[in-house]
C-alpha cells in the first residue's frame, strides 16, 4: 500500500518576504509539501492563478504541459501506477474539466491514486450557465473515490491533504478537486495558513488491519486439506506492495499461480509456477486450472465478468478464501468460503509467518498435471512467413529488453491481450494497462508519465493504430518536454479486437473497423488481403512532423534490426510494424460462456 | 424482502445526491428515503427502506459505508427498534356534511385534524407504514384531495449510533 502522505517535513518556504497567500499558492504550496514532484497541468481561463502559482513553484514542482487534457490526466496515472504514489493533474473549468473525465473514471476502476484539480468559474456565477462552467462534482460524483469543491480560502490546505489521504490509503482512487476561481484569488495573511491542518474525515476509515490468526487458521487449514490449490492474484497485490509476500509463500507451498491483467507482475512471469493471466484471453492451463482446483486463493482480486466468464461455472469445485481490503468486494459477485477483509501484505505475512511444514499439501500431482497441460496449450502463433505477427513483435521486444526490466504500457484491446500474454514481467508496477475501463488511447500519456518519474529506464508504448491516434497529439509532449518514451506501433489498420468479434459472432460482417478511406474496398472488408500496402494514416510522417525518429518495417528479416535501433536511439522513437489484421488473440472464452467453450483454434 | 437502513452522514451540501445516485447507478431498489439533522448538526441522519436479498442488503450497507461522508450505517434486522411513518392527508368534507364521519375514523386511527375549512379537513397521522396504509383505505370512501408521506423513519430503542460514531469501527462482520 502506498504510504500515508502526511505532510512532509520539507523546510518552511515561509520566508519573511510572504505576507500572504492567495488560495492558488496555498494549493501548489500543499502540493509540494505532500512530496508531489511532478504535474500535468493544461490551462485556461479559470485555473490560471493555479498556473501562476505553478511557475513560481517550478524549482519544487515540474508542472508539464500536456497537449490534451485527457494526455495529461492518463500521464499522472501512469507516474501513480509506476511510483505507487499520488498522480496529479490539473485542468481548466468546463471543457478542461470534463476531458479529464475518461482518466479519473479509468482510475476509478483500476483503483489508481490520483488527485485531479479543476479550475470552477467564480462562485458568484456558478449555476448560471456561465462561460465554460460545467458541475463537474455532479459530474464526477459516481466516478470518484471522493470529491470537493472548495468555498474557503481557509479549507485549502485541509482538502489537499484529505485528497491526498484517501486517494492513497485503503483501496486507492481518484479524488476531484474543483476550484472556483474566487477562492483561488482570495487571500488569506501568511500566519492565518496553516499547512498542516487536522483531517475532518469521521467517515473515513480505510482498512490496514492484518487478519486474525483465527481467519490464518482457517486459510491453513483449507490448505492442509487441499490436493488441487491455487493463487488467483489480482490488483490489490500491487497497491499493497505484496509482491515479494505472495512470491515467498507461493515458493514455500508450490502453489501455482495465475495473475489477472491488473496483477501481472505480481509473481515473476518465467517462473514455472507461474500460470500467467487467467480469464476471457488467459492461457487455457490457468483456466483449465482453475476451473479444477479444490481450493481457489483469491487475493486482492474482484471477480471480474473478464475473468470469471459465467459466474455459477467458475471455480465451482472449489472453495473460496477472499482477500481484500475493500469490504463490498467480499461476496459481491461470488460468495466466499473463507472471506477476510485485511491488508494483503499483512495477510501473506501472517500466513508465511504461521505455515508449518505440516499445512503444505503434496501438490506434486497437481503440478504434474498442470505442466501436462502447459505442454499440450501453450501459448502459441503461427512463426512461418515473413509478415511479422503482433504476438512476435512483442515476444521478440520481451526477448531483447527482459534484462533491462522495462515499462510496459498498452491501449487497448488485441495489442493489450498480446502484450499481456507474450511480454512476461519479473517485477510489479512495470505493466501499464487500462483495465478495469479499457480505454483506448491510454499508453502513449500513461507511458509518458512513466518516463517523467523514470527518465533513465527503458520505458515502452505497445500500442495499436486505433489507440495510438487516440493521444497521439501527446508525440508533442514527449518531444518538447524530452520524455523517452519509445512506441512499438503494430500497425492492422484495423479495430482488431472487434474485427475479431465480427469475425467469431457476425459472420465477419465489417461494420466500422476498418481505418482507411471509406473509398477502399477493405472498408467492406473485401480488400486484396490480411496486410496492406498503402497504410493510412503515414505514421511516420507524422512523428517526424513532431521532430521524433521513426522508422516503419513490413518483413521479418528487417525487424530485429529495427528493433535494436529503437531501443539505442536516445530519447523518443516510433517504430511503425506492418501487421496482419486476420490473427485473433486466443485462447479465448466467449463472454458469458465458461472454460469448455475455450477457443484455442 | 424490505429492510430499514440508517445511514449517519456528514451535514453537507451533495451528500443527499451522492448516495441517491449511488443507490440508483448500483441498481438498487429502494422503497423510501428520509432524511433531516440530527441532534449533531454536523451530523444528518438518512432512514432507508431497501427491497432486496440479503445478498443486496449487504451490497447496499457496504456502498453506503464506502462514501467518504457517510459516517456510520445501521440495519435495523433483528435489532428492537421503533419506526413511524408521518402522513397530511387532504380529505373533502362535501361542504361538512361528512366532517363527522371521517372526524370519527380519525379518532379510532389517532389521527391529529391540524387543518379545517368549509370544504375540507387536513388530518395527521403517525405510525407503522400499515396502520398508515389502512387508514388511506378508509378515507378512500370520501375523497382524498391529496396526500403526503414523509418515508420510513426508525431509531433503536436502546444505545445511539451518532455516540457510536465517535468510537472505531467493528472488524467488518465476514463469518457468515
Amino acid at each position: 500500500m502506498a504510504t500515508v502522505q502526511t505532510a512532509k517535513s520539507t523546510p518552511t518556504p515561509a520566508a519573511p518576504q510572504v505576507r500572504s497567500y492567495n488560495g492558488a499558492e496555498i494549493l501548489v504550496e500543499s502540493l509540494v509539501r505532500q512530496g508531489t514532484q511532478f504535474i500535468y497541468a493544461y490551462p485556461g481561463g479559470c485555473s490560471m492563478p493555479l498556473h501562476q502559482a505553478l511557475i513560481s513553484a517550478q524549482e519544487k514542482l515540474r508542472t508539464i504541459l500536456p497537449r490534451h487534457e485527457q494526455g495529461g490526466a492518463f500521464a499522472a496515472q501512469g507516474i501513480a501506477r509506476a511510483t505507487g504514489e499520488v498522480g496529479v493533474c490539473m485542468a481548466t473549468s468546463g471543457p478542461g474539466a470534463t476531458n479529464l473525465v475518461t482518466s479519473i473514471a479509468d482510475a476509478k476502476l483500476d483503483s489508481v491514486p490520483l488527485v485531479a484539480i479543476t479550475g470552477q468559474v467564480p462562485q458568484a456565477v456558478i449555476g448560471s450557465d456561465a462561460f465554460q462552467e460545467t458541475p463537474m462534482v455532479e459530474v464526477c460524483r459516481a466516478i470518484t473515490k471522493h470529491h470537493y469543491m472548495i468555498t474557503d480560502v481557509r479549507d485549502v490546505a485541509r482538502i489537499v491533504k484529505e485528497a491526498y489521504h484517501i486517494a492513497a490509503t485503503g483501496r486507492p482512487g481518484p479524488v476531484l478537486i474543483d476550484f472556483p476561481k474566487d477562492v483561488q484569488l482570495a487571500t488569506l495573511d501568511a500566519a492565518e495558513v496553516d499547512f498542516d491542518p487536522p483531517m475532518n474525515l469521521p467517515g473515513y476509515r480505510p482498512i490496514n488491519n492484518g487478519p486474525q490468526p483465527e481467519q490464518v487458521r482457517q486459510v491453513l487449514a483449507a490448505l492442509k486439506r487441499s490436493k488441487k490449490p491455487i493463487l488467483y492474484v489480482g490488483g490489490g497485490c500491487i497497491n499493497s506492495n505484496a509482491a515479494e509476500e505472495l512470491t515467498k509463500f507461493a515458493l514455500k507451498t508450490g502453489i501455482p499461480v495465475t495473475m489477472t491483467a491488473m496483477g501481472l507482475g505480481s509473481f515473476p512471469g518465467e517462473h514455472p509456477q507461474s500460470l500467467h493471466m487467467l480469464g476471457m484471453h488467459g492461457t487455457v492451463y490457468a483456466n483449465y486450472a482453475v476451473n479444477e482446483a479444490d481450493l481457489l486463493l483469491a487475493l486482492g482480486v474482484r471477480f471480474d465478468d473478464r475473468v470469471t466468464g459465467k459466474l455459477e461455472e467458475f471455480a465451482k469445485h472449489g472453495k473460496i478464501v477472499h482477500v481484500d481490503l475493500d469490504p463490498s468486494e467480499i461476496h459481491k459477485n461470488k460468495a466466499a468460503h473463507v472471506p477476510i477483509v485485511a491488508d494483503l501484505k499483512k495477510t501473506l505475512q501472517a500466513l508465511n509467518a504461521m505455515i508449518e511444514d505440516d499445512d503444505i499439501p503434496d501438490v506434486t500431482a497437481w503440478q504434474k498435471q498442470i505442466a501436462e497441460w502447459k505442454a499440450k496449450f501453450p501459448l502459441k502463433y503461427n512463426e512461418s512467413g515473413d509478415d511479422i505477427l503482433q504476438q512476435y513483435a512483442i515476444e521478440e521486444l520481451w526477448k531483447r529488453t527482459k534484462e533491462r526490466n522495462p515499462y510496459v504500457a498498452v491501449g487497448v484491446g488485441q495489442h493489450q491481450m498480446w502484450a499481456a500474454q507474450f511480454f512476461k514481467f519479473q517485477k510489479p508496477r512495470h505493466w501499464l494497462s487500462s483495465s478495469g475501463l479499457g480505454t483506448m488511447g491510454f499508453g502513449l500519456p500513461a507511458a509518458m508519465g512513466v518516463a517523467t518519474a523514470f527518465p533513465n529506464d527503458l520505458v515502452f508504448d505497445i500500442d495499436g493504430d486505433g489507440s495510438f491516434q487516440m493521444n497521439i497529439q501527446e508525440l508533442a509532449t514527449i518531444r518538447c518536454e524530452k520524455l523517452p518514451v519509445k512506441i512499438l506501433l503494430l500497425n492492422n489498420q484495423h479495430l482488431g479486437m472487434v474485427v475479431q468479434w465480427e469475425d467469431r459472432f457476425m459472420e465477419g460482417r465489417r461494420a466500422h473497423t476498418y481505418l482507411g478511406p471509406i473509398d477502399d474496398p477493405e472498408w467492406h472488408g473485401k480488400g486484396a488481403g490480411p496486410i496492406k500496402t498503402d497504410t493510412y494514416p503515414d505514421f511516420v510522417t507524422i512523428a517526424r512532423g513532431y521532430d521524433i525518429p521513426a522508422a516503419r518495417v513490413r518483413s521479418k528479416k528487417e525487424f530485429p534490426k529495427a528493433l535494436e535501433t529503437m531501443i539505442n536511439t536516445p530519447g523518443a522513437y516510433l517504430l511503425e510494424v506492418i501487421c496482419p489484421y486476420q490473427e485473433h488473440v486466443l485462447p479465448m472464452i466467449p463472454s458469458g460462456k465458461t472454460v469448455r467453450d475455450i477457443i484455442v483454434e | 424482502m424490505r429492510h430499514v437502513l440508517s445511514a449517519l452522514v456528514m451535514n453537507q451540501p451533495g451528500v443527499l445526491a451522492h448516495v441517491s445516485g449511488m443507490l440508483a447507478s448500483r441498481n438498487f431498489n429502494i422503497d423510501s428515503l428520509a432524511v433531516g439533522e440530527t441532534e449533531d448538526e454536523t451530523l444528518s441522519r438518512m432512514t432507508f427502506v431497501v427491497r432486496g436479498d440479503d445478498r443486496v442488503l449487504d451490497q447496499v450497507r457496504k456502498q453506503l459505508e464506502k462514501i467518504v461522508t457517510v459516517v456510520r450505517v445501521i440495519d435495523y434486522l433483528g435489532k428492537d427498534y421503533v419506526e413511524r411513518d408521518l402522513m397530511l392527508i387532504k380529505v373533502a368534507t362535501e361542504g361538512g356534511r361528512r366532517l363527522s364521519e371521517v372526524k370519527e375514523l380519525n379518532d379510532v386511527f389517532r389521527g391529529k385534524i391540524v387543518d379545517v375549512s368549509p370544504e375540507h379537513v387536513i388530518i395527521e397521522i403517525a405510525g407503522q407504514e400499515s396502520k398508515v396504509n389502512a387508514f388511506i383505505d378508509v378515507m378512500r370512501q370520501f375523497e382524498i384531495l391529496e396526500l403526503v408521506r414523509t418515508g420510513r423513519i426508525a431509531l433503536t430503542r436502546r444505545g445511539s449510533i451518532t455516540q457510536d460514531a465517535a468510537s472505531p469501527d467493528p472488524q467488518p462482520a465476514e463469518a457468515r
